[in-house]
């Protein structure tokens, strides 16, 4: 697998699909960097497998092109593009056993005996499954087969390879160890990797490059540390982890920060943090960014207000405050549990303080709650999974 | 659990052992009674095949013979009769498995106008009475002046074999994770390869299935070949008819040859089955 030089980057252009009258994928441009890990997440019902199998060409646009390097592949069948899929139910053929499941590709595109067996086996080996090339899929677990799916597309060393929220059906302890395997065939064997997923820590976890989409639509694409500290819709700021948001009015300038009128204070970022620089701008902070004062303080923003709830969670404690931004939306803080945890209990006041630049300034007419009720659907989707397997 | 340390000196009635062995054994001795059911009629078969008749009636034993076995075919009547229905049933099976499959994939794979009356239409030749169906395509027959025989025998079997095959081959079809054959495309395999490398092998047990149940239908069909069978007599025909003469033991013969034969078929595909399964 040494042709790392022919490893070109996929585009769609002003890619549109329509079912009647619902349209799944609308107006998407996308440039996917070839030989990276690249991530599509996104709630259920965003587009983003419809956007996937367009690219395995089983969905064919209604408008749009779709480019590999520079040749349009758009109308070309599955079956004529160096692209192959890991289905979520891994969709491997019952009837065959695991070494003529990896084989089926290189028999039709007319590899031959000896080398049929040469790549089969030594795909075999990066997935570690040797052992069980003879068996049957049924008689195998699902890590297994989802392994078994990996090197039935791999094999082809196809110039990109479709995963298909591939590691869904599996439990979490065997998620986390598939994310990390997934990774390393990643570099190990260099193709662009395609991944859809509605799991926000496993994107962040493995790709290179996210893209955040919703309702057909990209809403914001980047390095995952980039797009997390950074998040431009409050879709991403909510669905992309956690963020405390609230309204607020831009007063004023200070240099190079902004200065913004919220309920019961004012709050400072840096002006290129910020969506715009006049007018109304949602204020947002990370939960871990803010900590409880216990020392005084210099160059950070404050807000004060009653604890409401504090709960252990191991590593760190989540403390939800109610404060004059919203007494409906309580703020919630992560503080870890090491030297300097404040003693608070609920009922405390308490001010909060972060620094000026961890704070992020959205478009005002965003909605607060976008990609909230839908990451908790995510969440809850993914539980749902996790309880079907024990 | 503290009830086990004084079970041990807890000696149960004879009434309550009684009950618990009749409890615990009540479904094996349902179960046997239940086979017993089904397959003392062919037990009984099997039997008269061996018997060696007093008069006409094959019907009280009279002494153990291989007779019959050795003499299959003394009476040609019934080779001749047996030679039709085999001819008839291959001929039923071989064109309703692929009309009926073909059926079966159309309305699994597309929808189309007229899918759901479609579905509905090939319900019923299962639901109409025989009687009515024989009838009916007799009166078909002589209206078309199309001469009965064999070729109307036939005509009428393939129509009521291909409902059963669609049934069945659907259901099979319906049970495919479409993703196979999406699978198959992805992995470079064009339309006609996906056809014979995914999605024919899945389905043929559905198929065979099928043929097997039309061959059986078929050859076992009386009511509806009485109706449009002309002069032409088939097996089952010649053992009605012979049933007021008296029937040969040589029908039991026969009938018990069928039996076990369809017996190993159905244990040699189990074989190759688990055989397959384990490789």
């Amino acid at each position: 697998m040494a042709e790392q030089a022919r490893i070109e980057d996929l585009h769609l252009v002003h890619v549109t699909k329509s079912f009647g009258t619902f349209t799944a994928v609308d107006d998407l441009s996308l440039t996917v960097p070839g030989g990276g890990f690249f991530a599509l997440l996104g709630p259920s019902g965003c587009g983003k497998t419809t956007t996937l199998r367009m690219v395995a060409g089983l969905e064919t646009p209604s408008e749009g092109q779709i480019l590999l390097g520079d040749r349009d592949i758009t109308t070309r069948r599955p079956y004529e593009r160096s692209i192959n899929t890991v289905f979520q139910s891994y969709a491997l053929f019952p009837h065959l056993d695991i070494f003529e499941n990896v084989a089926f590709g290189l028999r039709r595109q007319g590899v031959k005996g000896a080398e049929v067996e040469q790549r089969v086996n030594a795909v075999l080996e990066l997935v570690e499954l040797t052992a069980l090339a003879r068996r049957k899929p049924a008689q195998l677990s699902g890590g297994q087969q989802q392994r078994v799916a990996v090197a039935r597309a791999l094999v082809n060393r196809p110039d990109v390879l479709l995963l298909d929220e591939p590691l869904g059906a599996l439990d979490l302890k065997l998620r986390r160890q598939m994310q990390i395997e997934l990774k390393r065939i990643q570099s190990e064997v260099g193709t662009t990797f395609i991944h859809v997923t509605h799991d926000q820590e496993e994107a962040m976890t493995m790709a290179d490059t996210i893209a955040v989409m919703n309702a057909g639509l990209i809403e914001q694409m980047g390095a995952p540390a980039e797009m997390y500290d950074l998040p431009r819709t409050a879709f991403v700021a909510n669905f992309l982890g956690q963020s405390n948001l609230v309204h607020g009015q831009i007063t004023g300038r200070d240099g190079a920060d902004l200065l913004v009128r919220v309920p019961g204070g004012e709050v400072r970022l840096p002006a290129n943090r910020a969506a715009d620089d006049s007018g109304g701008l949602i204020i947002g902070v990370r939960p871990e960014k803010m900590r409880i004062a216990y020392k005084d303080e210099q160059n950070v923003n404050r807000v004060r207000g009653e604890v409401l709830d504090v709960s252990f969670t191991g590593v760190a404690t989540q403390y939800t405050v109610e404060t004059p931004w919203d007494p409906d939306r309580p703020v919630t803080v992560f503080e870890l549990n090491d030297e300097g945890a404040p003693e608070v209990k609920a009922g405390d006041n308490v001010e909060l303080v972060w620094e000026y630049g961890f704070t992020f300034g959205l478009d005002g007419d965003d909605d607060l709650d976008a990609g909230n009720e839908l990451a908790a659907e995510a969440a809850e989707v993914a539980e749902a999974a996790d309880a079907e397997d024990e | 659990m503290p009830a086990t340390t004084h079970a041990v000196r807890y000696r149960p009635s004879a009434w309550m052992r009684t009950s618990r062995w009749i409890r615990s054994h009540l479904i094996a001795a349902y179960g046997i009674l239940a086979l017993l059911y089904l397959f003392l009629p062919i037990a009984v078969v099997f039997l008269f095949s061996f018997n060696k008749p007093v008069g006409r009636q094959n019907s009280t034993w009279n002494a153990f013979s291989f007779d019959a076995w050795t003499h299959i075919s003394r009476d040609p009547t019934i080779m001749n009769a047996l030679g039709i229905s085999l001819r008839i049933a291959l001929v039923a099976t071989f064109v309703a498995t692929i009309l009926g499959s073909l059926i079966a994939f159309a309305l699994v794979r597309y929808r189309f106008i007229g899918r759901s009356s479609t579905n509905l239409i090939i319900f019923l030749p299962m639901a109409t009475p025989e009687v009515v169906l024989g009838a009916s395509l007799l009166a078909l027959f002589l209206n078309m002046g199309l001469p009965l025989g064999f070729t109307t025998i036939a005509i009428a079997h393939i129509m009521f074999c291909i409902s059963f095959v669609v049934v069945t081959v659907k259901s099979r079809l319906q049970g495919m994770d479409p993703r196979l054959e999406e699978a198959a495309a992805d992995l470079y395999a064009n339309e006609r390869e996906t056809f014979r490398y995914v999605t024919l092998p899945l389905v043929a047990p559905g198929i065979a299935a099928a043929a097997l149940l039309s061959f059986s239908l078929s050859f076992d069909d009386y009511i509806i070949t009485n109706f449009n069978s002309g002069t032409i007599v088939t097996f089952p025909m010649y053992v009605w008819g012979a049933a007021q003469r008296g029937i040969p033991p040589q029908v039991n013969v026969i009938g018990s040859i069928m039996f076990f034969g369809s017996l190993a078929i159905v244990i040699a595909a189990q074989l190759v089955g688990k055989a397959r399964r384990k490789a």
